[in-house]
């Protein structure tokens, strides 16, 4: 522990599997190594090194189940947790919408989610990578705050049905806001792989030094609709609320942004620009995933919208077996199809407009219209005649994603991004967006 | 746990539904398990382990903690109870100076081996790490206590009331809500106890037990025909005490014109009730004219707002540029604090910070570095006069001493700088909720908490809130929806004109307040009267898609 092979993950779960007395029995079991550097102020602020692993045991009885944990693994702490799991069963309440175990299901070809360059990062690794973002930024005489922390884990289930899958991943992120000494500028850059090779720190914080050097003495403009471009980690942010807003039962309900009057939904309608293609797909080799959820369903390459249709929620066994739709669990990463151009190419097509390095604070104002509110930070520019003007005072939003994406002018080339507000990752474009609803000016930098 | 898995959890909102699976924050344990207490004699002989084992490879400081986190959660929907959980999570931590650089490390592997191995990877981690110091770490001077505990003054331990109990109270909330006309509903009864033990290489062995309680739910209504629906959730605190915070007395119960409100203790199958009510009466609320208001405040929905815009900003940490990267800085500059004219509000102003106020969620007798806690002045007849530190800041604004604010929240978290109870006093001459609203001439006085964002210095602010009443010429006149309010945080508070006195003083707060990298959440009490602010601007959110 706490990384197993397939084979030692396999080994470990038929012997406890043969430890069960269930009418149906499931296991899923986990572990992970993670570190990670903290730093401010030009030096580290903390860190540290974590390694955990977990046996989760769901125990059924007809429609009663019972679940225990545990991260002992000698055979007697093992069958102890079995026999917990199965007390618990007959102790619960019958739960109408328990659904039995799946049997075997077929998951398609490993995901490429595992990279040695990562699991094997120890504090020396991450001390350089952090040296080399800290020397570029005390070359540019700025103040770096950054976070770089790197993980590898296994997930591994097995049930009494037949069912078993497994799969390991690493995970590498970077992140960094450099500030000017006058606290008069700041900029942001981040990234996030499976693969530490592709991370440099140093290119990354470069970036950040360039934006922040750029956003001193940044002029306030008047609120009101403005088009912007949006960096991928800035459309991250307004687009996962969307995504996190595609869950059947609640749009079957008539509680989602997806209701329709009398229990029908908005799926198969024409919601958003002809242009918006979103789908997962666990074997893209920019964001691989893993081929199966937490429940043991596949994971499959899933098109959410094609064209701007929305064409699929994701639901529950139990949703989906009670309403006759397909059943399709929420997927582990989000990819919206781009354009050609480049961030740049698309400033130089921009007559006038706002450049939007990152958003904050991400808060949903109305379930019913997906509006959320929020900030520009860390970078916020002034375009005119396809040129970056001048630096501007950073603003409120009050937006709805799915008004966005009904304003698309452009998108550029989709990139690997991670959001600043969940740590999720995605591949995503910079978007050109006109009409963005800007309600005030904030002071902050 | 984290606010957006609490939304998983409670399948309180879509949102959430990308989320990982639960369970999320310990291995769930059973009922008699939840009850014991480890024995502080064991933890000290870990921590002795630890203690030792970093000074052998060199530590100049260490700090251990030994800590149990107990959560219990019951989610019910509607007549359904969705899931009933008791988690444990127990493991150590051990955070070093070697080389002038902090390391830290942790591990649930509680043997000897496994406790020392994980010092000596927090010591090799300090010294791989301070190539990087520009200066070496500076703790403000701690005496060490040695053995000492502290505990929550509870009255009934949560965690010892039987379940059928409480699943019986949240059915019995939800069938009250759905025969008052709503269509969903989502309760829970969310618990928690930290058994803490700390020890320090200058002395210290601290036990503590923290409890903590949340009920709370969600209600939804639907119009059918129009495909709307309105929402109206708890107007709960989260609270630092036991099961007793169910148990609401006549004198813990605030009738107003515009329904009863709840000080100390809550009746949450009477605000279920109301809520029913409340959110029929939502739908067919007025949609706000935008423009200018005097708003009055209640603490149910304040609370957060002083969180925000006075909480956060007078943190030292941000104002020194820790945060950066994530939560952000403050405009609370030391520029600021060292003028001591800085008029951050208005002379009604005066906020205080409490690590030991009774009841809340953030009372402890010690912080997680060590220091024992007390209260003191920030902001003081609105001018800013002190910060919130912990030891190695004191000595950046000439403090000898920390404040007592580092928390980390699981022994395999790193601690770090997190918010006292920060809280507005209340006014000193009598005055009720109905004086306040009779003193208004266009207004919209404010209950329970909704969307709140603000900007990374905490300047720009934009607030929800649960219930919405329009006031003009003294009364209530109606109920108003699309309602958000935006302002400049130093603006705002130079707007409070009036606070009510210490008879209508409560406890708002929250469970989940994020901040650092990796994110933690922290709890975290916020008192207040019912405040009146003028000439505040109101935008109205409504939209189409």
């Amino acid at each position: 522990m706490p990384i197993l092979t397939k084979e030692q993950a396999r080994a470990l779960l038929t012997k406890v599997l043969s430890y069960s007395k269930a009418e149906q029995c499931e296991l899923n079991l986990s572990g992970s190594d993670s570190g990670n550097v903290r730093y401010a102020r030009n030096s580290v602020s903390t860190s540290g090194g974590i390694s955990t692993n977990s046996l989760v045991v769901s125990s059924a009885f007809g429609k009663r189940l019972g679940v225990a944990t545990i991260n002992e693994f000698d055979d007697a702490s093992l069958e102890k947790v079995v026999r917990r799991a199965e007390e618990l069963a007959h102790l619960a309440p019958e739960n109408p919408e328990f659904m039995p175990f799946l049997s075997q299901q077929q998951y398609g070809p490993d995901s490429p989610t595992f990279s040695e360059a990562t699991a094997s990062m120890g504090a020396k690794e991450r001390a350089d990578a952090v040296q080399a973002s800290l020397t570029q930024a005390k070359d540019n005489k700025l103040a770096a705050a950054g976070f770089l922390s790197n993980s590898a884990g296994f997930s591994a289930m097995m049930n009494s049905k037949g069912l078993f899958a497994y799969n390991k991943s690493t995970d590498v992120a970077f992140n960094i806001t450099v500030r000017t000494d006058d606290g008069k500028g700041s900029g942001y850059a981040t990234k996030g792989y499976n693969d530490f090779k592709k991370l440099n720190t140093k290119t990354d914080t470069a970036i950040a030094c360039k934006k922040a050097l750029s956003s001193v003495a940044a002029k306030a403009i008047e609120p009101g609709k403005y088009t912007v471009i949006l960096e991928p980690t800035a459309v991250a942010v307004m687009l996962e609320n969307l995504f996190f807003s595609l869950d059947a039962r609640q749009a079957d309900e008539g509680r989602s942004f997806m209701s329709k009057p009398g229990g029908k939904t908005k799926v198969g309608e024409q919601l958003l620009d002809e242009r918006v293609n979103i789908y997962s797909d666990p074997w893209n080799t920019e964001l691989p995933t893993s081929t199966w959820a937490g429940d043991g369903r596949a994971q499959n390459k899933v098109n959410w919208i094609e064209k701007g249709v929305v064409k699929n929620l994701y639901t529950s066994r139990y949703w989906a077996e009670k309403t006759g739709i397909k059943s399709i669990p929420s997927p582990d990463g989000a990819i919206m199809m781009g354009g050609a151009k480049s961030l740049e190419e698309l400033i130089k097509g921009t007559e006038k407009g706002i450049l939007v390095t990152r958003l904050w604070y991400i808060r949903p104002v109305d379930p019913q219209t997906l509006l959320l509110t929020g900030l520009t930070r860390d970078g916020t520019f002034y375009i005119e005649k396809g040129e970056i003007k001048f630096p501007i005072k950073n603003f409120r939003f009050n937006e709805s994603p799915v008004i966005m994406l009904n304003n698309l002018e452009e998108m550029g080339k989709s990139e690997r991004t991670v959001s600043a507000e969940s740590n999720a990752s995605y591949l995503l474009p910079p978007l050109k967006i006109k009409d963005f609803t800007f309600t005030s000016l904030s002071d902050a930098v | 746990m984290k606010r957006r898995d609490f939304i998983y959890l409670t399948g309180a909102g879509a949102a959430a539904a990308m989320l990982p699976a639960i369970p999320i924050f310990g291995h769930d344990i059973s009922q008699e398990r939840a009850l014991e207490y480890v024995d502080p004699a064991a933890k000290k002989i870990l921590s002795d382990i630890a203690l030792n084992a970093a000074r052998s490879k060199g530590a100049t400081y260490t700090d251990v903690r030994v800590g149990r986190y107990l959560n219990q959660y019951v989610v019910t929907r509607e007549d359904k109870v969705e899931n009933i959980v008791n988690t444990e999570s127990y493991g150590i931590g051990i955070r070093v100076i070697a080389n002038g650089s902090w390391g830290f490390a942790a591990t649930d592997k509680m043997d000897k081996d496994s406790i020392a191995k994980a010092a000596e990877l927090a010591v090799s981690i300090a010294k791989e790490n301070a190539r990087l110091q520009s200066e070496p770490v500076q703790l403000a001077p701690q005496k060490g206590f040695g053995d000492v505990t502290w505990k929550a003054p509870i009255e009934k331990n949560a965690f010892e009331v039987p379940i059928k109990e409480k699943v019986d109270l949240l059915l019995s909330v939800n069938d009250a809500a759905i025969k008052g006309g709503a269509d969903y509903i989502n309760s829970i009864l969310f618990m928690v106890n930290e058994q803490k033990y700390f020890a320090s290489s200058e002395g210290s062995y601290i036990d503590q037990d923290i409890h903590r309680i949340w009920p709370t739910f969600f209600i939804t209504k639907i119009d059918k025909t129009t495909g709307k629906f309105e929402t109206r959730n708890a107007l709960s605190a989260p609270s630092g005490k036991g099961y007793e915070y169910l148990e609401a007395r006549p004198q813990d119960k605030i009738k107003t014109a515009s329904g009863t409100l709840y000080k100390g203790r809550y009746d949450m199958l009477e605000d279920a009730k109301q809520a029913a009510i409340q959110v029929g009466e939502k739908m067919k609320a007025k949609s706000v004219e935008a423009g200018k208001y005097d708003l009055v405040l209640d603490p149910s929905h304040l609370g957060l707002t002083i969180h925000e815009s006075c909480g956060h900003p007078t943190e030292l940490d941000r104002v020194l540029g820790y945060e950066a990267n994530f939560a952000g800085t403050s405009f609370l500059t030391l520029d600021k604090w060292q003028s001591k004219k800085f008029q951050y509000g208005s002379k009604e102003v005066n906020i205080t910070a409490d690590k030991t106020e009774v009841g809340s969620l953030g009372a402890v007798g010690y912080d997680d570095e060590g220091v024992k806690c007390g209260k003191w002045d920030v902001i003081k007849e609105g001018v800013l006069v002190n910060y919130q530190a912990i030891r190695d800041q004191a000595h950046i604004v000439g403090l000898d001493h920390s404040q007592g604010c580092c928390y980390a929240d699981n022994w395999s978290s790193v601690q770090f700088q997190r918010m006292a109870n920060i809280s507005l006093q209340p006014g000193k001459k009598p005055l009720s909720i109905a004086d306040q609203i009779k003193n208004v001439a266009k207004g919209i006085y404010i209950v329970g908490e909704g969307s709140f964002s603000i900007d990374q210095q905490r300047y720009n602010f934009q607030f929800g809130g649960q219930l919405f009443y329009e006031i003009k010429e003294g009364k209530i006149i109606g109920m108003l929806k699309d309602v958000a309010y935006q302002a400049n945080t130093q603006e705002f508070w130079n707007s409070c004109v009036a606070i009510c006195d210490e008879s209508d003083y409560r406890l708002g707060g929250t469970f989940f307040d994020g901040k650092g990298q990796p994110s933690q959440s922290s709890a975290v009490s916020h008192g207040s009267a019912t405040t009146r602010f003028n000439n505040v601007n109101v935008i109205n959110t409504a939209r189409k898609i």
